[in-house]
């Protein structure tokens, strides 16, 4: 019989509540970049590395493997130990069905994953889901024709300063562009005074799950419009052409031409969206109040709110992070260039 | 130098009505003039190229004739319709391109069937057309792939495929065959000239290789510079070029500028400005003494012999100054006495003992040069 957390807040616990934070954190700065550079990784066939007839002794020459291990050592001890431990710690954390600090618990067991099924939990991680694929909808629908302009509409001397300044809000700390849009949406704030102004009727919008999609949205877009652009860039024009010189309109050659060759680049720019939405945890609380709990939240809520569920908190944490790996395998498999094909 | 070449003046057939007419047609992009005024009739059923230099402006007038650029100022008809203003994808013309873009997303039966499926022609037909397309390139196996699964010669066929199957009035080939490497060029060459004479259509080619032009065209026009400076058969234009433009860019050609000097019933005497004098045909109408022309001749058609001649016509003393082995002949450049440099082509016999350096004689008839107007 284990006993956990016995040393108080201070000690190993204290690490422990850390690297779980950390953790928590973490997917989204790690598949950040992975992301960002997946759509030039999906366009590369992948070469076989190993050959069979190599003998052992040849294997194990340090000229073999001194190479990659200093190249990937140091990220891959960071990633161990930020990243892979953590993981598994709030895997056994998980596993601790009714754990509360300081006292005994009763072993191993599966209750906190059934605890997800009931129904005020359920609605919280549907909630989660419509916030994320909402704004990813939206996040498309608002980037496409942006990303469309600046990549095959716009002057060519001045494309790489609008691209800049469309990204430059991403340099602002998210926590503060969050609280600025407390600022305009707030019921005497700017949007209202504009709308009064012009005649419309005033918007209790703040605390309400539209600021939650306005936020996640204005938060998101630029990502969206950066890989959207990348595809976009790489369009071959004299497709449209071809497609042109045999009989297609322009909008025949949008749908059967343009659409299909930056499909992957779609793929790739919701996927990340949706999985940033899924698990942001400032714009909900910001701008969504009491009636936008998400997972995000609720997980914060069980490790640092009054309940002090551990064990909870990490099952819903193993949740999130089984969607997020799942959205991640659905673009490798979704997102390569070879099985993007017309039905015919 | 003819400033704008009416095609009919020399076209085999007149009366028809022409597939292709541009009118007037001059193109700018910004300042830059790409076509001037220009006037061209491609007739039905022609193998039609246009050939030039790059940046002569042929490959715009094939944008124009297939509706991706519109003329600045004059018309393009098609089949006698005014299409100046109609855009591309209403126009009866199909386009082959110099990087085949074909759809990497589609497999090779699908980009053959685009142009039918686009024009809501049945399933049933379509599968019928594409299949005859698939046969008449001769890619029935390859229809599944993917285009990048395919060489070259492969994707170029399917490109030829993707706009026959149309049946156009007219097929727009752009550098059809400047990606493929020298030996398929020469097979699909054989094979341009095999569909359009199954096809029966108006093809009109693009290209740059003089060669290919000579092999495969009924016509062809030469431009250069934004302007067409000869249209003819191939053997008008390698025979019979009206400008030293046109004798230089069509094969190589040895040119003597200079003045007329003394005229005779069948041939003009003429003087370069190193004192060259040299025996050319007489002209039509005849020259004047002290006109400005240029006598053109063409390597393989003067001889080279380590003795005198004792023949008539053009014979000079000169020395061997490069000496090029090419196979099938040998590639010599002359340098005679008076200062010119002339290349000649010789057969590759045995009998030659030539080396750099060796005094030669290089010797012609004169009914073997051209008398081409001083540009």
């Amino acid at each position: 019989m284990r006993e956990w957390g016995d040393e108080g807040m201070g000690g190993w616990g204290e690490i422990r509540i850390l690297t779980a934070f950390a953790f928590l954190t973490l997917p989204t700065f790690l598949t950040l970049p992975t992301f960002l550079t997946l759509p030039t990784f999906l366009t590369l066939p992948m070469a076989p590395i190993s050959s069979p007839k190599i003998p052992w002794a040849e294997r194990l020459a340090p000229r073999r493997w001194l190479g990659p291990v200093v190249m990937l050592g140091p990220a891959g001890v960071w990633l161990l130990l930020l990243l892979v431990l953590p993981t598994l710690l709030i895997l056994e954390i998980s596993l601790v069905p009714g754990l509360r600090l300081g006292q005994p618990s009763g072993g191993y067991g599966l209750g906190n994953y059934l605890q997800i099924l009931q129904p005020v939990y359920l609605r919280v991680i549907g909630r989660s889901l419509s916030f994320a694929v909402g704004s990813t909808l939206l996040c498309l629908v608002l980037g496409f024709p942006v990303a469309y302009w600046l990549a095959l509409m716009s002057p060519q001397r001045w494309r790489n300063l609008l691209l800049v300044g469309f990204i430059l809000p991403l340099w602002t700390s998210s926590l503060l562009r969050a609280y600025a849009w407390t600022a305009i949406l707030r019921p005497s704030g700017v949007l209202n005074t504009i709308f009064t102004a012009v005649g419309l009727p005033a918007q209790a919008w703040l605390n309400t799950p539209t600021a939650v999609f306005i936020g996640l949205t204005y938060s998101f877009l630029p990502y969206m419009v950066l890989i959207l652009y990348a595809s976009l860039e790489k369009l071959d024009t004299r497709l449209l052409e071809a497609a042109a010189d045999l009989g297609a309109t322009p909008f025949q050659g949008f749908w059967k031409i343009t659409i299909p060759q930056v499909l992957p680049g779609i793929a790739a720019g919701s996927l990340l969206v949706f999985i940033s939405t899924l698990g942001d945890f400032v714009v909900p609380t910001l701008l969504g109040g009491a009636s936008s709990m998400n997972i995000s939240r609720l997980i914060y809520n069980q490790f640092l709110g009054p309940t002090r569920a551990w064990g909870f908190g990490s099952a819903l944490s193993m949740l999130l992070i089984l969607a997020v790996s799942l959205s991640i395998a659905l673009l490798l498999r979704y997102g390569d260039k070879s099985t993007v094909t017309e039905p015919s | 130098m003819a400033q704008t070449v009416q095609a009919t003046a020399v076209a085999p057939t007149t009366e028809t009505q022409p597939d292709v007419e541009l009118r007037q047609v001059l193109k700018t992009f910004g300042a830059e003039v790409a076509v001037r005024q220009l006037d061209l009739r491609v007739q039905p059923g022609e193998f039609f190229s246009i050939l030039g230099p790059s940046g002569c402006g042929k490959t715009t007038i094939l944008r124009m004739i297939a509706g991706f650029e519109s003329p600045t100022a004059g018309e393009v008809l098609i089949q006698g319709a005014n299409v100046s203003r109609v855009p591309a994808h209403r126009r009866p013309v199909n386009t082959v391109f110099q990087s085949y873009a074909l759809f990497d997303h589609m497999t090779v039966r699908d980009n053959i069937a685009f142009g039918l499926k686009i024009r809501r022609m049945g399933s049933a037909q379509v599968r019928d057309r594409v299949a005859e397309a698939l046969r008449l390139v001769r890619m029935e196996p390859m229809a599944n792939r993917y285009p990048a699964q395919l060489s070259g010669g492969q994707q170029q066929r399917v490109a030829l495929a993707r706009a026959l199957v149309n049946h156009p009035a007219v097929m727009l080939l752009d550098e059809p065959l400047g990606a493929l490497d020298q030996k398929l060029r020469k097979q699909m060459q054989v094979e341009l000239a095999n569909l359009h004479r199954q096809l029966g259509i108006t093809f009109i080619m693009v290209t740059h290789d003089q060669e290919e032009a000579l092999s495969l065209s009924s016509r062809i026009a030469v431009m250069n510079n934004g302007q067409i400076e000869q249209v003819g058969t191939p053997s008008d234009i390698y025979d019979r070029p009206h400008t030293p433009f046109v004798a230089d860019f069509i094969g190589d050609t040895n040119l003597f500028p200079g003045r007329v000097d003394r005229v005779y019933p069948a041939q003009v005497q003429v003087t370069t400005e190193s004192g060259l004098r040299v025996l050319a045909p007489a002209m039509t109408p005849a020259a004047s003494p002290l006109q400005n022309i240029v006598v053109s001749v063409r390597p393989e058609k003067i001889n080279l012999s380590l003795s005198a001649p004792g023949s008539e016509g053009n014979c000079y003393q000169g020395q061997v100054s490069h000496l090029m082995y090419l196979g099938t002949h040998l590639h010599c450049v002359v340098r005679l006495s008076s200062g010119e440099a002339l290349t000649v082509r010789q057969p590759n016999r045995a009998e030659g003992a030539l080396a750099v350096d060796t005094p030669v004689y290089v010797h012609w008839a004169a009914a073997d040069c051209l008398v081409l107007d001083a540009a």
